[in-house]
């Protein structure tokens, strides 16, 4: 498959391309600005679909877009939007900016640079679904981007492009912003629901608490990614279908992927929807400019800390979902860890495992108790107090958060997050065995992988006994 | 097996029918439609393992014990049962291999951070994590890392302690605080694996129900103290009960080890109190075990009681109610045996005089009313409150109600002068001057939108007496008003002592009440005055006329359990048993009757007051016709107002209701005039801990008895020039006290609460009973 996708270009310039659509601005200095913002074609689809659309045709282009939410699960945006019971009021949309997985930081640039394409995107949104009130939680710890959309809103508010009567229309939409506190899993949709209704970050059970019955105060919310929602100016303007073609056969739009780790240029970048392949997005000079020191790629994460690694044989795959699904990882929100082949590939488990053993939020037993202890039982690996039997016992108690560890994963939990930690020890126990039983039996890593000291300790050590 | 279950999922039922077919490991099932399905796989003989569940609570399937697998489109699916209703078809299986797998490994996890203190833990041996660990774990732990650390136990208030190691984090008492209780002073705090349970800095879980917590914590993680280190769960015997603390009647367990009280429980009893009890319910047994308990019968001699002997005491009393005119008051604190025999005893000797209340009830016509009973209270469109508050005197009938306006099933009309429990869910609540509520009610009910929450559907008016410096002619004049307005309207009294409706339907009642008595005994009319636990000196809202009444009468024979003021100037003072001592059957607010059961030897050589109704009447040659319980019993059958009882159904959880002759509100003339701008109208009314003897004797509620202060608005602070925190003298017509002061404005203008029966000052020193309203001054000293 991934053969056929990427024959027709080479590397080395050759790359598929596309228009700018969410990135045009971020060049530009006064991009964030109202007016850099209005110089450069911002508000006209507002204006557009206000004046000359009716809430449903606006709704028809998004579905025509066929664009996958870009949050992390990839579900269709105007399917989504069709889950709405009809006549029920009020109902609110809910723009989730709490991007905090590591390597994520996709839309953290979205807000920061072009705030008002956004903003401008929300109000579609809440015109095509009928909202009058919309939620935008962006990430506590993202300061600049709090500060330009605050800015960026009161522009807006003050050019009445938000609030009474938007653009002389009797359409009128109120945006509150709220900053998070700095919880991960507030970026699960219901946790995050819970969190603006000012309560603790717990994820709600699905069923029955699907948002678009019962959301925020038990009425019908939409919930959407940032970057789903910078999207709309453009599909509005141009209309669903050729936003459709730019990408490939089942993913489309443009798309922007955040690439960290081992490359010579790490970035984010826009790409073309399911035609571009890691390898490109990785090797291509106008993307990451190839792996650091030009060494190998061991493992990298396609889509966030939750996805399952890939490794060198899955390089020339597209960025497509269907493609990446089937082959057994995800997506997600588009954020891409490279690792090299000095990687010491214990550690990089053991790291991403104690990020999500931290941000757990407690709610449930499994998640709570499991991935701490699996955190725990790296970090004893790690330390030289490994034992034979540790390896079995990681999948045993993965097992016991994620059944049958199979991909996409069953959960015996709440919410994703607790199988979030089984995918990187699934990931790397299984692939590279033998580096953890060399731990086991030297108490240190294998030759040749790269010393990084362990200057942060254990989930358990980190925190005072109270 | 599974063909079984496939044949049956493909049945399609024919007839109409109210319940859902389900499958649940291959059995067919019929479940109730809105049922969970963790309660229909139990109820269809698969008891699912759990710890966060509790059906008297919203699910919330945190902590994922409850895994079972469900047949779904796409094959089996693992749901959490206790957040998954049934449905129609249902196939579920909760003992496949990997729900077995999934559900062992929930165990393994919670135990991995859980201390193996089970020894020396009290929740040893009825402990759900312990039990099925044993039942449902995998019999072995993985997990060689250090178990989490935390100082163990910390007390969350005076009552209750938190050994957050042993917790496992199930979200029952955090969400019983919020849901239940309404005080959500307990929460989560920290995250994922630091997570703990803990109280706001500065703010102890003082809730008057904390005690539920600690029965509903499914590990050793809350502990009461009155009970930690007392005994073992497999020591412990016990019986079902009721309590008798108040007038609500919740069922509890009563439970004992080597004949001594050693804790109380809340049974699940769907009519009266869903398995909840307030703390003082809930913990002064202690009283009960109390050193100071009456051992032994007292004589005068001179100005000592000396103890003596019951043949002397006894002899002594019949000698006493031979002669002369004698009254009766209490009867209200023992069993519908006791006021029975008691009430006969009266019958044979022409005792006429008697009340069980003390002037702070309603007339007993009340009863007479078209009664609802709590559960339907509880559902009513429009529930009318004119009591007083609630979560203070009647706690349980408290979480009922505010349940009923919580869940959006009732809208709450309250008329109250002072703020009360209640007065936040109330969908109204009615600021009423003391001496006005029937022209405030008649003025509300006329609005139009009360007008139309009333049409709405069925009423209920809960109906007491807020205040003791009034009349009860207000209330009953406030009661009549709705009852003109609302002619379909149910009344559910608030009566104050366990057993009031007991007492008088067992007849220790008449035409003459407490007020009248002691009026009778204070003009010298009066040679004996019974008092059947009654301390009309502490109990009494006018506490100078009680005092003259116990001084002016020759003989004041008392039975109790303590020794009291009013006791304390008896010839005689017969040691009673107490709760717990004795068998028999008690009549809460709504007429139910249920069982009271002795679980331990009665104190010293004390007797319940029927059997000393018993002996003094064969010392008086007189045949009652019973001379047991059972025979007490029977002859109660035999009478219309106890003949419900003839099936049994007193032994029931559920009791059974008393057939209540139907009466009409007496006509009263409420007038009390307008105070003058100088005055502020007395409000007096009771708090949970007092100085009463339940309290005052458990050591472990002492404490919490609250200082008296004097409440006022703080408009009306401002317009006397006085400031909150410091002393005035208060005067009365009746007398002159120094009280501290305190702005509260839950306290309604022209308004001056006191609290009764409370440390420090004592508001009976300011009430005359005798006046329509009690109006005082507040000078600064």
């Amino acid at each position: 498959m991934s053969d056929n996708t990427t024959a027709n270009y080479s590397l080395g310039g050759q790359v598929p391309t596309g228009p700018k659509i969410l990135t045009s601005r971020w060049e530009s200095a006064d991009g964030h600005t109202y007016d850099g913002y209005v110089r450069t074609g911002g508000y006209t689809a507002l204006r557009k679909a206000l004046t000359t659309m009716s809430p449903a045709q606006v709704h028809d282009e998004v579905k025509a877009s066929e664009m996958q939410g870009r949050g992390g699960a990839g579900f269709p945006a105007g399917t989504k939007w069709g889950f709405l019971p009809a006549d029920v009021h009020p109902r609110y949309l809910v723009i989730n900016g709490d991007e905090s997985e590591p390597g994520t930081y996709k839309d953290r640039l979205l807000m920061e640079k072009d705030p008002h394409q956004l903003i401008e995107g929300i109000i579609i949104a809440c015109y095509a679904f009928g909202a009058a009130q919309a939620f935008l939680y962006v990430r506590g710890e993202m300061a600049l981007a709090q500060e330009r959309l605050a800015q960026a809103l009161n522009d807006a508010y003050a050019n009445n492009l938000v609030g009474k009567r938007i653009c002389g229309t009797d359409f009128s939409v109120d945006i509150t912003l709220t900053w998070g506190a700095g919880a991960y899993i507030v970026g699960e949709e219901t946790a995050l629901i819970e969190s603006l209704e000012g309560e603790r970050g717990m994820p709600r059970l699905k069923p029955p608490f699907f948002p678009a019955s019962k959301g925020l105060y038990m009425q019908p919310t939409i919930v959407n990614n940032v970057e789903t929602l910078s999207n709309l100016p453009y599909i509005v303007n141009q209309g669903g279908t050729s936003f459709k073609d730019l990408g490939g056969a089942t993913s489309s739009g443009m798309r922007i992927f955040a690439v960290s780790g081992h490359v010579n240029k790490p970035g984010v970048f826009e790409v073309p929807n399911g035609i571009t392949t890691f390898r490109m997005l990785f090797e291509a000079p106008e993307y990451c400019g190839g792996v650091r020191s030009d060494r190998k790629v061991k493992a990298f994460i396609p889509g966030g800390a939750s996805a399952m690694w890939f490794f060198d044989e899955h390089l020339d795959l597209p960025l497509d979902k269907p493609t990446v699904d089937q082959a057994g990882s995800m997506l997600g929100s588009g954020a891409i860890v490279v690792m090299d082949e000095t990687t010491d590939m214990v550690k990089a488990c053991w790291r991403v495992v104690r990020f999500f053993a931290r941000e757990s939020c407690g709610k449930c037993t499994p998640c709570r108790e499991g991935t701490t202890w699996l955190e725990r039982i790296l970090h004893r690996i790690l330390t030289g107090n490994g034992r034979r039997e540790d390896l079995d016992l990681l999948f045993e108690v993965s097992e016991s958060i994620s059944p049958g560890l199979a991909w996409p994963p069953r959960q015996t939990t709440i919410c994703p997050l607790g199988p979030s930690a089984v995918s990187p020890i699934a990931s790397a126990v299984n692939r590279f065995r033998h580096e953890f039983e060399h731990y086991i039996e030297h108490g240190r890593a294998i030759a040749g992988v790269e010393y990084v000291p362990m200057h942060a300790g254990s989930s358990h050590g980190a925190h005072a006994h109270v | 097996m599974s063909d079984v279950n496939d044949t049956e999922v493909q049945e399609t039922p024919v007839v109409v029918k109210t319940t859902l077919s389900i499958t649940v490991d291959g059995r067919a099932h019929e479940a109730e439609p809105g049922q969970l399905l963790i309660d229909a796989c139990e109820d269809a003989g698969s008891y699912v393992p759990r710890f966060c569940y509790h059906p008297r609570m919203e699910p919330v399937g945190m902590c994922r014990q409850c895994l079972v697998e469900v047949e779904g489109p796409r094959g089996p699916m693992m749901v959490v049962s206790c957040m998954t209703p049934v449905a129609e078809g249902q196939v579920a299986r909760t003992e496949t291999p990997s729900v077995k797998r999934a559900q062992e490994g929930v165990l393994e996890l919670l135990l991995a951070n859980h201390p193996l203190d089970c020894p020396v833990c009290d929740k040893g041996g009825e402990c759900p994590l312990q039990d099925q660990a044993f039942s449902h774990g995998p019999g072995e732990s993985r997990f060689v890392e250090e178990k989490r650390h935390y100082e163990k136990p910390i007390p969350i208030s005076d009552l209750v302690f938190l050994d957050r190691e042993r917790c496992i984090l199930c979200d029952r008492c955090t969400r019983f605080a919020d849901e239940v209780a309404g005080d959500p002073l307990i929460s989560f705090t920290q995250r994922g694996n630091n997570t703990q349970v803990n109280t706001f800095p500065d703010e102890p879980f003082a809730s008057y129900f904390s005690g539920n917590t600690v029965q509903i914590c499914p590990v050793g993680a809350l502990t009461a103290k009155p009970y930690r280190f007392k005994a073992r769960p497999w020591d412990l015997e016990q019986r079902e009960s009721t309590c008798t603390t108040c007038s609500v009647g919740c069922r509890t367990v009563i439970q004992s080890s080597r004949d001594e009280l050693l804790r109380y429980q809340g049974s699940d009893s769907d009519a009266v109190n869903w398995g909840w009890l307030c703390d003082k319910g809930r913990f002064n047994f202690e009283n009960v075990n109390s050193e100071d308990r009456l051992e032994q019968p007292l004589m005068r001699d001179g100005s000592n009681l000396v103890p003596s002997t019951w043949s002397q005491a006894s002899a002594a009393v019949a000698e006493a109610l031979k002669t002369g005119t004698t009254a009766i008051l209490g009867g209200a604190r023992g069993t519908n045996e006791d006021a029975f025999a008691w009430a006969r005893l009266a019958d044979a000797l022409g005792i006429q005089m008697r009340d069980p209340q003390l002037s702070d009830g309603l007339p007993t016509e009340v009863f007479g009313l078209p009664s609802a009973s709590i559960e339907e209270a509880a559902n009513a469109t429009t529930i009318i409150v004119i009591a007083p508050d609630l979560k203070e005197e009647l706690p349980v009938l408290y979480l009922r109600l505010r349940d009923a306006a919580e869940k959006r099933r009732s809208r709450i009309l309250e008329f109250t002068a002072v703020s009360t429990g209640l007065t936040k869910y109330s969908w109204k609540s009615v600021p009423t001057e003391p001496g006005l509520q029937a022209s405030t009610v008649r003025n509300t009910l006329g609005e139009a939108t009360v007008r139309e929450q009333l049409g709405k559907g069925n009423v209920v008016v809960v109906v007491g007496r807020a205040s003791l410096a009034e009349s009860a002619d207000h209330t009953v004049a406030a009661l009549s008003a709705v009852l003109a307005e609302v002619p379909g309207a149910k009344v559910l009294p608030v009566v104050r002592r366990g057993n009031v409706r007991g007492a008088v339907a067992a007849g220790l009642g008449s035409n003459t009440n407490a007020t009248e008595i002691l009026t009778a005994a204070a003009a010298g009319k009066l040679d004996t005055l019974v008092l059947l636990g009654a301390d009309p000196i502490a109990d009494f809202p006018d506490t100078d006329l009680a005092r003259r009444a116990i001084s002016a009468v020759r003989n004041v024979i008392s039975l109790d359990t303590f020794l009291t003021e009013s006791t304390a100037r008896a010839s005689v003072v017969l040691p009673a048993s107490a709760y717990g001592e004795k068998e028999g059957t008690t009549t809460n607010l709504e007429g139910r009757v249920t069982s009271v059961a002795q679980k331990v030897t009665a104190r010293g050589t004390s007797r319940a007051d029927w059997m000393v109704a018993v002996d003094i009447a064969r010392r008086l040659n007189v045949d009652l016709g019973f001379d047991s319980v059972e025979s007490i019993q029977r002859a109660m059958i035999a009478t219309t107002v106890f003949a419900p009882m003839a099936d049994g159904g007193a032994n029931t959880r559920e009791g059974v209701l008393i057939d209540q002759p139907a009466m009409s509100l007496p006509t009263v003339s409420a007038t009390a005039g307008t105070h003058s701008s100088y005055d502020l109208r007395l409000v007096v009314s009771r708090r949970m801990y007092d100085q009463g003897a339940s309290t005052a004797h458990s050591p472990s509620l002492v404490g919490l008895a609250q200082r008296n202060v004097l409440r006022v608005n703080s408009a009306d602070l401002a317009r006397i020039g006085v400031a909150s925190g410091t002393s005035v003298r208060a005067t009365s017509s009746k007398a002159s006290v120094s009280v501290t002061v305190e702005a509260d404005d839950s306290v309604g203008r022209g308004v001056a609460h006191l609290t009764f029966n409370a440390p420090g000052i004592n508001a009976g020193d300011l009430i005359d009973v005798n006046a329509s309203v009690n109006d005082i001054k507040v000078e600064t000293l």
